[in-house]
């Protein structure tokens, strides 16, 4: 009886069973440090892990900004995922904006600026350490556009219910002023994450009008005779030519090179033309030839000067490339240098034509983005000094200037004129599809200044998809001019 | 809410005084609890809504109530109690009702915290009443048989009421859901210590030796194996592994604290294994928690989302060390059971490994409190149920801590004061009023042989 009460001594076994209590509980904490700690980042990382998602969209998403004034929004569902994308205008400005959804991802400046936008850019959130302490993240910053909102209404009316697309460029800076394409869709419909949102998505990823496809960047399109400011351009600049109104020495028909295939013109009078009128009345045969006498390098450094053949051109979202292909045979040349083969071009390359010219042969890189700022407004990224390269003599420029606004004081594209403001413009009719079936592509290349000013304000692309099947009635002067000319008179009118 | 203050420790008396009453201890400890507990509803209010909640001072005042009553019964009935299992309780229940009071934002149509605090009140009471009732804990001793017919029943009980999400732990009266299983551990704890007291020295000294180990004849061991069989057996039929498991560490623990046996500890080893192995070949719902345990992600990578452990993981990792901060995590993704058996993982989420160290060390100094007071104490019952309490505490923490944490395989059971869960949080309070009510007999008779 050695211990209180009798029996065996207890107080060993108590402390033993009392360091096995004490173990039991230092192993949760260490396996908590393994969870806590080691393992945190894979499992914060691992996309079955919603908590990502969450704190994306726990506070209201930064706005984009045009003619100073938001064209986006955030609303407070109270849901889980807290914030969701409104839009002002969205069909207006969607191929601008994109879509912010909470289902399918962003797009288009929504992509680009989505840092900015949602608040994770280390230049919005501050200083990395104290936020990986804190974890909270603060309001996106907002992103503002170059756009000028008259022009982008004046375009997106313009086109109406037509297939098409309008880019609008300022020629001495290279900001965009309109970026439009129809038809359109609410960037809203997708914001959310409900059934509504798919059952939207499925909708306009089927519709054979294909709304959410972005015609103004992402769609090349055969630029017909409005191609024909880049073969002017070359010839210039080669001096094949060197008097406008000197009589060329083109046949009409015009036998393509190597073939017995017969270029014709829709109009008379286009035999020996000069290049003045050539230009004026669009004459085809004129040009085809031109380009073969300037020939595949002459006429590919040129193309390349305005921006054909880049695949990198960013707005900052990617913008297709426009094509001029350089392995041509002389007969392939001739048609590629009146837009045709495969010369393709987006609306916005088109721009970049026309701005070029108007801006005395200096073609300043487009942007749409004039800066992003922190959520008081305080700037992030300013404007910074833009590559521009100069595309053609500046005395080439001056002329094709003197060419395009004949076309609009007398030739094809009268329908354009300003009162008041001097206007230059190129038409152009791309045919396209097996034996020129397909509709033909109506298309509008201009720019405007006003009258006192040094240069013009602007430099607008039009292209109409579905003109008129009737080629006698339509044209680029008949269906595109119109909306070039409200497009420029809106930028004009500021 | 993750800092608590160190916790005093008590000094060393001298050799033949009588150990401080501690009283003024208590209360400064007690005053502490009840701040941290309010600091962290506010800090609830004004991440969620940038206002201090308009409940606050309410909260604080029933807390600070309830815990000056039960600290005022101690004061008249258990003058020379420990002073530091009361304060710890009372932090515990305060953070388990902010957490709870937490979750209950994001589920605003099933709000459980004043349901929770109807049951602490009810927990405090019982704490009260054990304290001025029980003179002496040695009075137990003689109800040991009582105690042990009222748990099986208790444990049988829920087998007439219909299962709830696979479990049938639940009865179900008047709109109140109790779980009598909590109440059985506290009386089973009772029985084992009187039984193991009266018959140690039985069950370590006669039998016959097989292979260097002991056993004891069947007439001692027939009894006490019979009825953790039936225990163990009514909980395999109610399904409710987490206390089948509680149970037989408790019966192992005690057994090998009473007769010194070894011997009893490898074959509690094997039973276990092989009582686990059986059940998990019959039960595939046991079978399916020990998947989930060895491959968390399953659920991920099949397509079908994550599960509820995979979800808890998710949470404690997002926590990291400093936490979110309360209000600010998501743990709610968990989804069911997130304020009772996950209690931990919100805990984890918003206050971070520190906070989660620090509640973990809570619950150890509660169970080196009560195995402080069984080494100090003279005679085996007090002894025995003291540390089969502090046991109790300790594996019922590691079963469910260690369950939603991936240690372990996952077993629904609540964790101590903190989860949502009446009948929890009442025998918790019991428990706490039996530890009291025994270090009140170990330092109130200290003769300075053992430090109480």
């Amino acid at each position: 009886m050695s211990e209180y009460g009798g029996g065996r001594p207890m107080a060993p076994y108590i402390r033993r069973a009392r360091v096995f209590c004490a173990l039991l509980l230092a192993a949760l904490l260490v396996n908590a440090a393994r969870v806590q700690v080691v393992r945190a980042g894979a499992y914060d990382d691992n996309p079955a892990n919603r908590r990502a998602v969450i704190a994306r969209y726990a506070v209201p998403r930064g706005n984009i900004l045009v003619g100073g004034r938001p064209v986006t929004g955030s609303v407070d569902t109270g849901e889980q995922l807290r914030y969701e994308r409104t839009y002002r205008d969205g069909p207006l400005y969607a191929p601008v904006t994109g879509f912010a959804s909470q289902l399918y991802g962003t797009t288009l400046l929504e992509h680009t600026h989505d840092g900015v936008l949602s608040g994770t850019d280390p230049l919005i959130s501050g200083f990395a350490l104290w936020h990986d302490v804190r974890r909270d993240g603060g309001p996106g910053g907002d992103v503002v556009t170059t756009l000028d909102p008259a022009a982008q209404r004046a375009a997106f009316q313009g086109l109406g219910g037509r297939r098409g697309a309008v880019a609008a460029v300022e020629p001495a800076t290279g900001r965009v002023l309109a970026l439009v394409s129809t038809p359109s869709y609410d960037p809203a419909e997708l914001s959310g994450n409900s059934e509504a949102v798919s059952s939207a998505w499925a909708r306009l990823n089927h519709d054979p009008e294909q709304p959410m496809l972005n015609r103004a960047v992402r769609q090349t399109y055969p630029p017909g005779s409005t191609f024909k400011v880049v073969t002017a351009a070359a010839a210039l600049d080669a001096g094949v030519v060197t008097n406008l109104d000197a009589r060329t020495r083109s046949p009409d028909p015009y036998r393509l090179p190597g073939t017995t295939t017969r270029l014709t013109n829709e109009g008379d009078g286009c035999r020996d033309a000069s290049v003045r009128d050539a230009f004026e009345w669009s004459c085809n045969t004129v040009f085809a030839k031109l380009g073969v006498d300037v020939g595949v390098p002459q006429m590919t450094a040129t193309a390349e000067a305005f921006g054909f053949n880049d695949p990198g051109v960013r707005m900052p979202f990617p913008v297709a490339k426009s094509t001029f292909d350089t392995s041509v045979d002389r007969a392939q040349l001739a048609l590629s240098s009146i837009g045709q083969y495969n010369t393709r071009a987006t609306p916005l390359q088109m721009a970049m034509v026309a701005a070029a010219v108007a801006n005395g042969g200096r073609l300043r890189t487009p942007y749409l983005v004039e800066r992003t700022t922190r959520p008081d407004g305080q700037a992030l990224n300013g404007t910074s000094v833009r590559p521009d390269r100069q595309v053609m003599r500046a005395a080439t420029a001056a002329r094709l200037k003197e060419l395009m606004a004949g076309v609009v004081q007398e030739g094809t594209g009268t329908n354009a004129a300003i009162p008041g403001a001097l206007v230059g413009g190129k038409t152009g009719t791309a045919q396209h599809g097996v034996g020129n079936s397909g509709v033909p592509y109506a298309w509008f290349v201009s720019w405007a200044q006003a009258a006192g000013a040094e240069v013009p304000a602007v430099a607008v692309a039009v292209v109409v998809e579905d003109a008129s099947a009737d080629r006698g009635e339509i044209s680029g002067g008949g269906d595109a001019a119109p909306i070039a000319r409200e497009v420029m008179r809106a930028v004009l009118a500021r | 809410m993750s800092k608590v203050g160190p916790a005093p420790v008590a000094a060393p008396p001298a050799v033949g005084a009588r150990v401080g009453r501690r009283r003024g201890v208590e209360l400064a400890l007690i005053v502490l609890a009840v701040l941290l507990s309010v600091y962290g509803y506010c800090a609830v209010g004004l991440a969620r809504t940038g206002s201090v909640p308009p409940g606050a001072a309410g909260y604080g005042a029933g807390l600070g109530v309830l815990a000056l009553c039960a600290h005022v019964a101690v004061r008249i009935r258990a003058p020379y109690a420990d002073p530091l299992p009361l304060p710890i309780a009372v932090l515990l229940n305060g953070l388990g009702l902010v957490l709870i009071y937490r979750l209950d934002l994001e589920t605003p149509h099933d709000r459980a915290a004043p349901a929770q605090l109807v049951w602490s009140t009810l927990g405090v009471a019982l704490f009260i009443a054990v304290v001025l009732v029980l003179r002496d804990h040695r009075v137990l001793q003689r109800y040991s048989y009582v105690c042990v017919v009222a748990a099986l029943a208790l444990l049988a009980l829920p087998i007439l009421f219909p299962a709830v999400n696979g479990a049938r732990i639940w009865v179900r009266i008047a709109g109140f859901s109790i779980q009598p299983g909590e109440f059985a551990k506290v009386l089973l704890a009772v029985f084992f210590a009187a039984y193991l007291a009266a018959n140690r020295n039985a069950l370590a000294y006669t039998g016959r030796r097989l292979w260097r180990m002991q056993f004891p004849t069947g007439r001692v061991l027939g009894p006490i194996v019979a009825i953790w069989l039936l225990s163990v057996g009514v909980l395999v039929l109610e399904r409710d592994l987490g206390t089948s498991l509680l149970f037989f560490g408790l019966f192992v623990v005690l057994l090998y604290v009473a007769t010194g046996r070894t011997g009893w500890i490898a074959v509690g080893v094997l039973l276990a294994v092989g009582g686990a192995y059986a059940v998990g070949q019959v039960e595939p719902h046991v079978a399916g928690r020990i998947d989930d345990w060895l491959r968390p992600f399953a659920t991920i990578d099949a397509g079908r989302g994550p599960n509820q452990l995979a979800q808890s993981l998710f949470a404690f990792a997002a926590g990291g060390v400093t936490g979110t901060g309360l209000g600010l995590g998501h743990s709610v993704l968990i989804g069911f059971a997130v304020k009772s058996d996950f209690v931990l993982a919100t805990a984890g989420e918003e206050l971070g490994l520190a906070g989660l160290a620090a509640i973990v060390l809570l619950y150890g100094v509660l169970v080196e409190r009560g195995y402080r007071a069984g080494l100090a104490l003279r005679e085996p019952f007090g002894r025995l149920l003291a540390v089969g309490l502090a046991s109790l505490l300790a594996l019922q923490v590691f079963v469910i801590a260690g369950g939603v944490t991936g240690l372990i395989p996952l077993t629904g059971m609540a964790m101590p004061f903190l989860a949502q869960g009446g009948s929890s949080v009442v025998t918790n309070w019991a428990i706490v009023a039996l530890l009291i009510r025994v270090s009140d007999s170990a330092r109130g008779q200290y003769d300075g042989r053992e430090a109480p």
